[in-house]
């Protein structure tokens, strides 16, 4: 089950000190269709985590309503999980604990919690891991069994704050196969934030361009070439190349400001 | 200043050589003659005082009658200590206040509350035990909250985003995340109320180890007052580096920390 997500008006800015405001996101209107595949693109400062965030309910908007499946968002839920870009496992436990926190959240009984970790852990390809600690998986199998341990709980939408940016440029192109197979598997509403013009558009349906300083959507590209797409593909350089040309004019104009 | 690593086998070369030449040395000195034996007794008449000790059972009775002490008063400091890190760690104003009572105390050597303890309970065993928990509760509670409050933001948000609520946030993340933390504070706070302890029982009679050194010195057995202290420090160092050491080494290796 997939739910879309829509934005009215929404926007946040943090209070700095006294009087000084941080216009972390400016009025923002958007609709994400369900199991949709939305990239967002920006400088860093742009406001793409705090939508995020907004989204996933770990933060309120200082003005208008996230409503996901035509339902205000209240606070955090497994409905919506986000994923970090430093995975935010926890180092005490296994792979697998990790994978089952949520069910056991849950109440579900330890026996059916094997049972969905070892599935999950073979999806993400990490069969065998069942018992490694945090610290000793790569960075790449890491960021895999914090997808496992989203996907746990079955969420309607699924966020992930740039979760493949500290990765090397091999495990990237392989854990974008694996996150499209997964898609295309759950069909899941995925909300995918990255500062890398390439990945947005191997991944998304849609790329969303931000800019910043009060962070806003400025433009909305669809991306409709044929899947599983890679980033050594025709259509991929082509249309990465339409938008690194659009931030980067963007980003001249916001200099001249 | 230039140190040269040295390979395993060849330190523990090194360290037997060096205790055995200090044995060696001692049970010669200790011979000679040279001052009389109630003052400096060679090591072969500590380990018969030892010996001894273990065979009237007088020393099984103080070690236990100690480490039962010990162990009392370390559980009410652990409770206690864990209960006002927490507190500290959770309530701004706490920290503010009682933080610095905390920190402020942590510079007394214990022993000092005797008086007070003795004045308050009177010359009995809750006397002792007073000392011994104002000897490892600080330390305990000062970790504690340190851990607590350096929990990283992103697990508590991540435990969230997963569906955990309430005082499970606190058992299944704050408090596993503080608990490398949490066990050093435990081992330093048992390392002072050790040291309590011993400062205690030296200056109060009850069965004891302290008793047992201070008996050496009221008998000018200097033999019993180098025994006692040589099994005072086996317990130490035992309890120290070899039960709490080994959970510390365990706990931040499976952390993944250094």
């Amino acid at each position: 089950m997939a739910l879309n997500i829509e934005l009215r008006g929404v926007s946040r800015r943090y209070d700095v000190r006294d009087k000084n405001v941080l216009d972390a996101l400016d009025v923002t209107d958007l609709s994400i269709a369900a199991g949709e595949f939305i990239c967002i693109v920006g400088p860093s400062g742009c406001g793409k985590s705090t939508l995020l965030n907004l989204i996933a309910g770990l933060d309120t908007p200082t003005t208008g309503e996230v409503l996901v499946g035509g339902k205000p968002v209240r606070g955090a839920d497994p409905s919506r999980v986000l994923i970090f870009q430093d995975a935010a496992l926890f180092p005490w436990l296994t792979a697998q604990s990790n994978v089952e926190f949520g069910l056991r959240m849950q109440g579900m009984p330890a026996k059916k919690r094997a049972e969905e970790s070892s599935r999950l852990l073979d999806l993400v390809h990490l069969k065998g891991f069942e018992r490694a600690y945090v610290h000793e998986l790569s960075g790449g199998m890491r960021q895999r069994v914090a997808i496992a341990r989203a996907l746990a709980v079955n969420p309607a939408v699924l966020l992930m704050d740039e979760p493949f940016g500290a990765l090397d440029a091999m495990t990237r192109d392989i854990l974008h196969a694996e996150l499209q197979d997964v898609w295309m598997r759950t069909r899941m509403t995925i909300v995918f934030v990255t500062h890398n013009v390439r990945e947005s558009v191997v991944l998304g349906d849609r790329v969303l361009v931000m800019t910043r300083r009060p962070g806003r959507v400025v433009t909305d590209h669809a991306v409709e070439y044929k899947r599983p797409r890679r980033i050594e593909d025709e259509n991929t350089a082509r249309i990465s190349r339409l938008i690194s040309t659009e931030l980067r004019e963007r980003g001249a104009m916001d200099a001249q400001r | 200043m230039r140190s040269v690593s040295i390979a395993p086998h060849r330190r523990w070369v090194l360290r037997l050589a060096f205790f055995g030449a200090l044995l060696v040395a001692w049970e010669i000195l200790g011979r000679a003659g040279i001052w009389p034996e109630y003052l400096f007794p060679p090591f072969s008449k500590v380990l018969a005082a030892i010996g001894h000790g273990f065979t009237d059972k007088s020393y099984p009775i103080g070690i236990g009658a100690s480490l039962w002490r010990l162990v009392e008063g370390y559980l009410i400091a652990l409770v206690a200590g864990l209960f006002i890190g927490m507190a500290m760690a959770e309530v701004r104003w706490l920290k503010d206040t009682v933080g610095l009572l905390v920190m402020g105390l942590q510079a007394l050597p214990s022993i000092c509350w005797l008086p007070l303890a003795i004045l308050w309970f009177g010359l009995n065993e809750r006397a002792i035990l007073f000392v011994v928990v104002m000897g490892a509760v600080m330390s305990i509670a000062q970790s504690t909250e340190d851990g607590i409050r350096n929990t990283s933001p992103v697990y508590i948000k991540a435990a969230r985003n997963l569906g955990a609520k309430g005082i499970r946030i606190y058992s299944a993340v704050i408090f596993p995340a503080a608990l490398p933390s949490i066990v050093t504070g435990m081992k330093m706070g048992w390392a002072f109320a050790w040291r309590s302890l011993m400062a205690g029982e030296l200056l109060y009679t009850l069965p004891g180890l302290g008793h047992l050194l201070n008996m050496g010195r009221e008998l000018n057995d200097m033999s019993q007052v180098l025994a006692v202290i040589i099994v005072i420090v086996t317990i130490g160092l035992i309890t120290d580096k070899i039960v709490f050491g080994a959970v510390e080494k365990r706990v931040r290796a499976r952390w993944g920390l250094r």
